[in-house]
């Protein structure tokens, strides 16, 4: 039997590197999967937690979160296509138009 | 019938001063049709009320309606029809259309035609509301608008300074008259409470001697009077009638000899019951109207002007009518006001009719100087032998129509005990019949002294002009016959409007001493006419002879007593150097007031200015400096970069979760 702090500490490292991977990475796909791996960190604390307090509404929570991290991932797509046609790049240095 | 057709007598005219003038561009040269519509309906209608008045012998009131209704006040909006309104209404409307059907052909290629049937129409209507109106208000508005329309006129050539003057002068004199009228008007209201003729009259005549109306009647019917000698230019306020000459030919018909300068007689006439209760005043009117006639004649014996000599004319006949009025014989002076305004009419028609033929002139004033003139007899058969008529008529010669109505007037003198103003009419008549016969000697007979650019030109006017000038002269002829003493039709007529009886002062007298009187006047007449034909045919040396004998008088009536002048100096020149006086306080105190008030408001607002430049806009732009130089640092925040916001963001979410941990 695994002990739930080790779940916690594995959440938190995904946490951490989607985190940096936001943080550091140019591209847009990448950034968004990025966003993806930080949600699905999320994902996993809810589900230890659920596990060590016995209470079935993380889990449900998680399930929520995955029907919502769906549209999400395919808004965001969506966004990407339609900036890749005005832009022709998908690189977010380049795409700093909300600037002064 | 009648009823309603008065009130369009006197609209009708006004109807075609407002189509004229308000549609003169459009009406252009076919203006004459609409005032000539207007006027001549305006003719047919009082002619279908003068037949029930006269003939039928009725009284037609008509109210249309009530005009001014204040405290205690009452005026309305009504026409009065008797005897005197209906001897008025057939000289206005009849000379008045003649001279309208004259003007058609007078005024042919002015360029102000329109404008001038418009002043002509608006003339009539105004003059009509004089003479039918029921009451001394709707008199006075009539009164006003004729001066009105007078001013218009006698101005009519604008361009022309002496024209614009002449009617200045015309405008200027008769508010002075006016003023006295008005006065006359209120004092009326404050004594009778009323200013309707039927209810001033009525309690004029019941008024015994002695009483609070017989008082007042004095100094009303002076006031009266006032108004009278301005509009009707008798003594002292004579001038602007002579000047008035400078208007158009026709207009001096109408208006200056006609009607407009009869209605002072008109009005005089229409108080009689008031002034029957004043003798004084009877006598002033006698007494001024006499001066007037010889005063006026004795300045027509020399002038040179054609115009002029029957503008003089003209202010010695009224002084004639006022003679009349002031001795008691207020049905003579009407006669005399009817015969002079068709001889009168003729004359002044005639003398414009000369000028039209003399055109080629190129000199505007020598047209009408008769030293330029002779011999036009041959050129001008209609016009001369009309205008004889209207000598003879104008001279009392029989069996025209000056010589019943003057005669009368002499008679009623001389029968009433007022032999001073008696031997004034005869020295007048006297003066009459030679002017008037030396205005025709040097006009129509002798060489002609025409200069050769207008020769050729001579021609006689078109028939427009010549048939109203037969027509004047028709009646001229006839209008006598129906005041021939003794069978005096219209004495009888006229007579109850004065409340005298039928026959009036002539019955008191003997029949041998009338016609004693009539011969010495007819006798005088002829004497004038003989004298004129003998110096101005036969004898052309004797006029110029005299002249140099008699230097002194001959300048003074020349210069017609140097009357301009001395008005000049006492009134014209003290007004205007108090004028000039004034101005100077306008000009230095009142103007250097107002200035450095002025000056002092721009100082101040200078210097509120700077304080605003500088301090205000100072503090306002420092704030905005402020602001921008900050702005300026602080936008390099917003970078653009999407991952600097995220960073930003953790960055914060890391202090306050670290915040929370440590104090939470």
């Amino acid at each position: 039997m695994v002990p739930g702090e080790y779940y916690l500490a594995l959440a938190g490292l995904v946490f951490v590197i989607g985190g940096i991977g936001v943080l550091t990475r140019r591209n847009v796909i990448m950034i968004l999967m990025s966003i993806e791996l930080m949600l699905n960190a999320v994902n996993l604390t809810f589900i230890a937690f659920a596990k060590m307090h016995g209470n079935m509404m993380g889990q449900m929570f998680v399930i929520f979160v995955i029907t919502v991290a769906a549209v999400e991932a395919a808004v965001g797509l969506a966004l990407i296509i339609s900036l890749n046609r005005r832009k022709a790049t998908l690189n977010v240095d380049e795409i700093n138009i909300l600037k002064w | 019938m009648a009823e309603t057709l008065v009130p369009w007598i006197v609209a009708l005219p006004g109807l075609g001063a407002l189509i004229n003038g308000l549609f003169g561009r459009w009406t252009g040269r076919r203006a004459h049709w609409v005032a000539l519509a207007a006027t001549g309906l305006s003719l047919l209608f009082a002619l279908i009320v003068l037949n029930r008045t006269v003939l039928g012998g009725e009284t037609i009131q008509v109210r249309l309606f009530e005009w001014v209704v204040a405290a205690g006040f009452r005026a309305e909006i009504a026409f009065l029809v008797d005897p005197l309104s209906s001897i008025m209404l057939f000289v206005v409307t009849g000379v008045g259309f003649l001279i309208h059907v004259y003007s058609a052909g007078y005024m042919r290629d002015d360029p102000g035609f329109s404008r001038f049937f418009t002043y002509l129409n608006l003339f009539m209507f105004a003059m009509l509301l004089l003479i039918l109106g029921n009451n001394y208000l709707l008199m006075f508005v009539g009164w006003e608008g004729v001066g009105l329309c007078s001013y218009l006129l006698i101005g009519f050539w604008y361009h022309k300074k002496s024209a614009s003057d002449a009617g200045k002068k015309a405008f200027i004199v008769n508010r002075i008259g006016d003023a006295g009228f008005l006065l006359g008007v209120f004092l009326i209201f404050q004594v009778f409470g009323t200013l309707d003729y039927a209810g001033v009259f009525e309690q004029a005549r019941a008024a015994g001697p002695g009483s609070a109306a017989a008082s007042a009647a004095t100094l009303i019917t002076l006031c009266l009077f006032v108004g009278a000698v301005g509009k009707s230019a008798q003594l002292p306020l004579f001038t602007w009638l002579p000047d008035a000459m400078e208007g158009p030919t026709p207009v001096s018909a109408l208006i200056h000899a006609a009607t407009m300068v009869t209605a002072g007689v008109y009005m005089v006439a229409r108080s009689s019951a008031l002034y029957l209760l004043a003798p004084v005043s009877m006598e002033v009117v006698a007494v001024v109207g006499g001066l007037t006639a010889i005063f006026a004649a004795s300045i027509a014996l020399v002038q040179n002007d054609i115009k002029r000599v029957l503008a003089y004319s003209t202010v010695s006949q009224l002084g004639y009518m006022f003679l009349a009025l002031g001795v008691g014989a207020f049905t003579a002076g009407i006669f005399h006001l009817m015969t002079h305004a068709f001889f009168k009419g003729l004359l002044f028609l005639g003398s414009g009719s000369v000028i039209h033929a003399l055109h080629g002139d190129p000199d505007e004033g020598r047209r009408q100087d008769m030293r330029f003139m002779g011999g036009l007899r041959k050129h001008l058969p209609v016009t001369s032998l009309t205008f004889y008529i209207g000598a003879l008529a104008i001279s009392g010669i029989p069996p025209l129509a000056g010589f019943f109505s003057k005669d009368e007037i002499l008679a009623e003198a001389f029968t009433s005990g007022n032999y001073f103003v008696w031997v004034l009419g005869i020295l007048a008549a006297f003066m009459t019949a030679f002017y008037m016969f030396r205005l025709i000697y040097m006009t129509f007979f002798g060489k002609s002294r025409v200069v050769p650019e207008a020769t050729h030109h001579l021609h006689e006017s078109p028939a427009a002009m010549t048939t109203p000038l037969i027509i004047l002269a028709a009646l001229a002829i006839v209008g006598g016959w129906v005041g021939i003493p003794g069978y005096n039709a219209f004495h009888a007529y006229l007579g109850p409007v004065f409340g005298t009886a039928a026959g009036g002062g002539e019955a008191h007298a003997s029949t041998a001493l009338l016609w004693v009187l009539a011969v010495v006047s007819v006798a005088i007449g002829v004497g004038g006419w003989m004298l004129a034909r003998f110096m101005y045919t036969k004898n052309l040396e004797v006029p110029k002879r005299l002249s140099e004998k008699f230097q002194g008088t001959y300048q003074l009536l020349l210069n017609k007593y140097w009357v301009d002048e001395i008005y000049d100096a006492c009134i014209v020149r003290p007004i205007m150097w108090l004028m000039k006086a004034l101005y100077t306080v306008d000009a230095k105190g009142v103007d250097g007031t107002v200035n450095g008030t002025s000056w002092l408001t721009v100082w101040l607002s200078k210097l509120s200015g700077i304080f605003d430049l500088q301090t205000v806009d100072g503090a306002v732009n420092g704030v905005g400096v402020i602001l921008t130089n900050w702005a300026r640092g602080l936008r390099r925040v917003q970078t653009g970069g999407v991952q600097n916001y995220a960073l930003a963001m953790l960055l914060g979410v890391f202090v306050m979760v670290s915040l929370y941990l440590m104090y939470g």
